[in-house]
C-alpha cells in the first residue's frame, strides 16, 4: 500500500473494516447496474419532485443490495459512526452539476440509517464549484457539511500509482470513512464521458495533468489509489438530465430527460453502461459515435483490465436491470 | 521538516518581505487581481477555446483549465490566474540559475507563480510546478513593482525562474517591460515548450533565456516529460535567431539520458544549429518527486558527458551541481587560462576585459558588463 500520511491506526482499522462491508467488496460473479426512472420526475417541466426523486433512488438501492426497505438496504452501505463523504460533481454549475435534491434524498436516508447530519459531508473541488450547482458551502461540524478541497486542503505527500502522482484532498483522507459517489452522467470532450470514476479526479489536487491521451490510463490510475478505491462504496450516477454532446460544460442543447439514476456498486460496470446509453444518444441524434470523434473513453477499458480490476465492462457479466 | 514544509517556510517570509517593502505589495486577497485575459488563444465555437500558448494547443471547455493548471476558460473567454501571483521569491546568485556567461557574480530577483506545461518525474520543485495556483500560497506583485525591488535587493536583473515561466507567460512580458525601463535586466529558466509567436515576444522583452533540454530524444520527452522534443530544439533555433543571449542545461539521468549516443547527438546538433559558443551545463540528477528510484548522477558519468562534447567542438561545456568542480569555471577556448573562476555559486574572480580574454585578448561570448558580447 502506498504510504498515506493522512491515516491514523484508527481509520486504518476503520478502512479494513469498511473493506469486509458489502459496499464496495470485490464485485464477484455479475456486477448489478441499476437503472431507476420515472417518466414523471418533473411532473410541471421544471423542478424535479423530490418525493419521486426519493422513490427512484430508493428503488435503485434496495435493487442492488436486494432488500426489503430502503433503510435496510442503506443500513449495509454505512455503519452508525462513520463520517460518509457524498462527492458530487459541481464543475458545469446548475444544469449539468449533480442534482442538490438527489443529494438531499440521500442525506435523508443516511440519517434514516443512523449515520448523525454531523457525520455527512458534500464535497467536491471549489466552495465556488459547489456553490454554483446551489449547494451552500458549510463547515460547521455539528451539521450537514458541504465544503471544497479548497477549504479542507490536500496531503502533503503524494499518493502514487502507475501514471499517478497526486495529493489527495483531506476531505478524503482524513475525515471520510466511507464515499458514496454522486456523479453526472455526460459526454465530455476530452475523455469521452464523464461518470463514476472520473469523477474522483476532484480528489486530487492536479487533474488538468491526466486530460491528456482521453485519460488513459489516467483515469484508472486515480481510482488504484488506496483511500479512493478503499472507502468508495457506492456510486448513484445523477441521470435526471443527462448530456450526450457538449460536456462537461451545461449545453441545454443537447441534454434529453432521462428521468432516472443509475446506481451500482462496481463503478467501471456503471461507466460502461452510462456511455452505452450515451452512444445510443448519439446514434439517436444522428452525431458520430465517440469512437468516431477520437473520445472513446479507453479508460473504462483499462479500469477492468487485469492489473486494475476495479471492476468489469464485459457486458456478459453485467446485469443491467430497468426499473 | 519535509521539502514542502521547508518550501513554504523559506519562501514565505521573503515574499512577506517583499509585500512589506514594496509600496504596491499586497498579500494575496482575492482572485480578480491576479486574472487577466490570456493573450495567446483562439476562441472556439460552443465557448471553447485553444490556447495558442505552448506546443500542447489544449482545447478547452467552459469552466476548465489547460494542463498547465493556471489558465481557465470563463464562458469562452480564455484567462490567466496567475498575473502578479507570486509564490516563490527569493534573492540568488545568477549562477544558480545556472547562468554563466550572463552578468556573473550578481544576484537575481528570482520569482515564480504555480503551474507547468509539462511534467517532469524528476521536478525538484513539484511543490508548486505542478500545483493550481490556489493551492500555494501566494503575494501580490504585479509588474511595476518588481524592478524597485530587484534594486532594493542589489540585483541588476529578474530571474523567472523555479516552475515554468512560459505559463506565466503575461506577466514574464510585462515586468521585464517594467524591468527594462527602470535598467533592471531579465532572464528566463524554462523547459522551453512554447509557441514562436509567445517565444518572440519573450525575446524581444528579456535579455536572456536558459533552456532545460530535459534529453536528446522523443522517447524521454514522451516518457518522462510528457512533451515533446521537436518543439524544444525548435525554441533554441528560434531565440538564436533572435539574438537573445542562451544556455543550455541537461540534466543527466542515469540509465534514462546518459548514453554516449545521446550526448554525441546532442553536441552535433548544437554545434550545427545553433554554434559551438552556447554554454552548455550537465548538471547532475537528485532523486525527486517520481523519480526516486534512480541514484544521483555519478561524476563520472557528467565527466564523459563534457569530454564527449568538448571532443566535439563545444567551447563551453560545463558541470553543475558539484561544487568544487574544475568545470565550473569558465575557460578561454584559445589559450585555456581560467577567464571565470567559479567555486559552487561564487564567482571567486573574473579576467575579463570588455568582453574579452585579459590574458590572449579572444572574444568570449556573453552578457558580462550590461552588453551582450557575441
Amino acid at each position: 500500500m502506498d504510504r498515506n500520511p493522512g491515516t491514523s491506526r484508527r481509520n486504518l482499522l476503520r478502512a479494513c473494516l469498511a473493506g469486509a462491508l458489502p459496499g464496495r467488496a470485490a464485485v464477484q460473479g455479475k456486477s448489478k447496474v441499476v437503472i431507476s426512472r420515472d417518466s414523471s420526475l418533473r411532473p410541471s417541466g421544471g423542478a424535479v419532485d423530490s418525493s419521486r426523486l426519493l422513490k427512484v433512488l430508493d428503488r435503485a438501492i434496495q435493487s442492488i443490495y436486494d432488500a426489503d426497505s430502503p433503510v435496510e438496504a442503506w443500513k449495509r452501505i454505512v455503519r452508525p459512526g462513520e463520517v460518509v463523504g457524498l462527492k458530487v460533481n459541481c464543475l458545469a454549475g446548475r444544469g449539468a452539476s449533480t442534482n442538490t435534491v438527489l443529494v438531499e434524498a440521500v442525506c435523508e436516508r443516511l440519517q434514516q440509517a443512523g449515520i448523525p447530519p454531523k457525520n455527512i459531508v458534500i464535497w467536491d473541488r471549489l466552495n465556488s464549484d459547489l456553490e454554483s450547482a446551489g449547494f451552500q458551502v458549510a463547515s460547521r461540524k455539528d451539521r450537514i457539511r458541504a465544503i471544497g478541497n479548497d477549504a479542507s486542503g490536500y496531503e502533503t505527500d503524494l499518493a502514487i500509482y502507475g501514471s499517478v502522482g497526486s495529493l489527495l484532498s483531506t476531505t478524503l483522507t482524513r475525515i471520510c470513512d466511507a464515499v458514496i459517489n454522486l456523479p453526472v452522467l455526460k459526454d465530455h470532450g476530452i475523455v469521452g464521458v464523464t461518470m463514476a470514476l472520473k469523477n474522483l479526479f476532484g480528489a486530487i489536487h492536479n487533474p488538468n495533468k491526466y486530460h491528456i491521451t482521453a485519460g488513459d490510463p489516467y483515469v484508472a490510475d486515480v481510482n488504484m489509489l488506496p483511500p479512493i478505491r478503499q472507502k468508495l462504496r457506492l456510486t448513484i450516477c445523477d441521470a435526471i438530465t443527462p448530456q450526450y454532446e457538449g460536456g462537461p460544460s451545461y449545453m441545454p442543447q443537447w441534454s434529453w430527460p432521462f428521468n432516472g439514476v443509475i446506481a451500482s456498486r462496481d463503478p467501471v460496470a456503471l461507466d460502461y453502461t452510462g456511455w452505452q446509453i450515451i452512444e445510443q444518444k448519439r446514434a439517436e441524434k444522428g452525431i458520430e459515435s465517440l469512437r468516431d470523434v477520437k473520445r472513446e473513453p479507453a479508460y473504462i477499458a483499462r479500469a477492468a483490465d487485469a492489473q486494475h480490476k476495479l471492476g468489469t465492462n464485459d457486458p456478459n457479466l453485467i446485469e443491467k436491470v430497468e426499473i | 521538516m519535509d521539502r514542502r514544509a521547508f518550501l513554504k517556510t523559506a519562501t514565505l517570509p521573503c515574499l512577506a518581505a517583499c509585500a512589506a517593502e514594496s509600496a504596491v505589495a499586497k498579500p494575496a486577497a482575492n482572485d480578480a487581481q491576479f486574472t487577466i485575459e490570456a493573450r495567446f488563444y483562439e476562441k472556439l465555437p460552443y465557448k471553447k477555446i485553444k490556447c495558442k500558448l505552448c506546443p500542447r494547443e489544449c482545447v478547452i471547455d467552459d469552466h476548465e483549465r489547460g494542463y498547465c493548471g493556471v489558465r481557465e476558460n470563463r464562458g469562452g473567454t480564455y484567462y490567466s490566474l496567475v498575473y502578479s501571483r507570486v509564490c516563490s521569491a527569493h534573492v540568488d546568485p545568477i549562477e544558480k540559475k545556472p547562468f554563466f556567461h550572463f552578468v556573473p557574480g550578481t544576484m537575481a530577483f528570482s520569482l515564480a507563480t504555480a503551474g507547468c506545461n509539462v511534467n517532469c518525474k524528476m521536478c525538484q520543485n513539484w511543490e508548486i510546478s505542478q500545483s493550481r495556483p490556489e493551492q500555494v500560497e501566494n503575494t501580490y506583485l504585479p509588474p511595476q513593482s518588481v524592478p524597485a525591488l530587484a534594486q532594493r535587493y542589489n540585483c541588476p536583473s529578474i530571474a523567472y525562474t523555479y516552475s515554468e515561466p512560459v505559463v506565466f507567460c503575461e506577466y514574464v512580458l510585462d515586468t521585464a517591460e517594467a524591468g527594462r525601463a527602470a535598467g533592471v535586466k531579465s532572464a528566463v529558466v524554462s523547459g522551453g515548450y512554447i509557441q514562436e509567436e509567445p517565444l518572440k515576444q519573450l525575446c524581444r522583452r528579456v535579455d536572456a533565456i536558459k533552456i532545460d533540454l530535459k534529453a536528446f530524444s522523443e522517447k524521454f520527452y514522451k516518457e518522462v516529460v510528457n512533451g515533446e522534443l521537436k518543439p524544444v530544439l525548435n525554441t533554441l533555433v528560434n531565440i538564436r535567431k533572435q539574438g537573445t543571449w542562451n544556455e543550455i542545461v541537461y540534466l543527466v539521468i542515469p540509465t534514462l539520458n546518459d548514453s554516449d549516443q545521446e550526448f554525441k547527438g546532442l553536441a552535433r546538433w548544437v554545434k550545427t544549429e545553433l554554434g559551438p559558443d552556447v554554454p552548455l551545463h550537465f548538471s547532475q540528477f537528485h532523486p525527486e518527486y517520481l523519480l526516486k528510484n534512480l541514484p544521483p548522477t555519478p561524476v563520472p558519468t557528467l565527466e564523459r558527458a563534457k569530454a564527449i562534447c568538448d571532443a566535439e567542438g563545444l567551447h563551453y561545456v560545463y558541470i553543475g551541481n558539484i561544487p568544487g568542480h574544475p568545470a565550473e569555471s569558465t575557460y578561454c577556448p584559445k589559450c585555456r587560462r581560467v577567464v571565470v573562476e567559479r567555486a559552487g555559486f561564487a564567482v571567486r574572480a573574473i579576467h575579463l576585459n570588455r568582453g574579452k580574454c585579459q590574458f590572449c585578448q579572444q572574444a568570449i561570448p556573453g552578457v558580462w558588463d550590461g552588453l551582450l558580447h557575441l
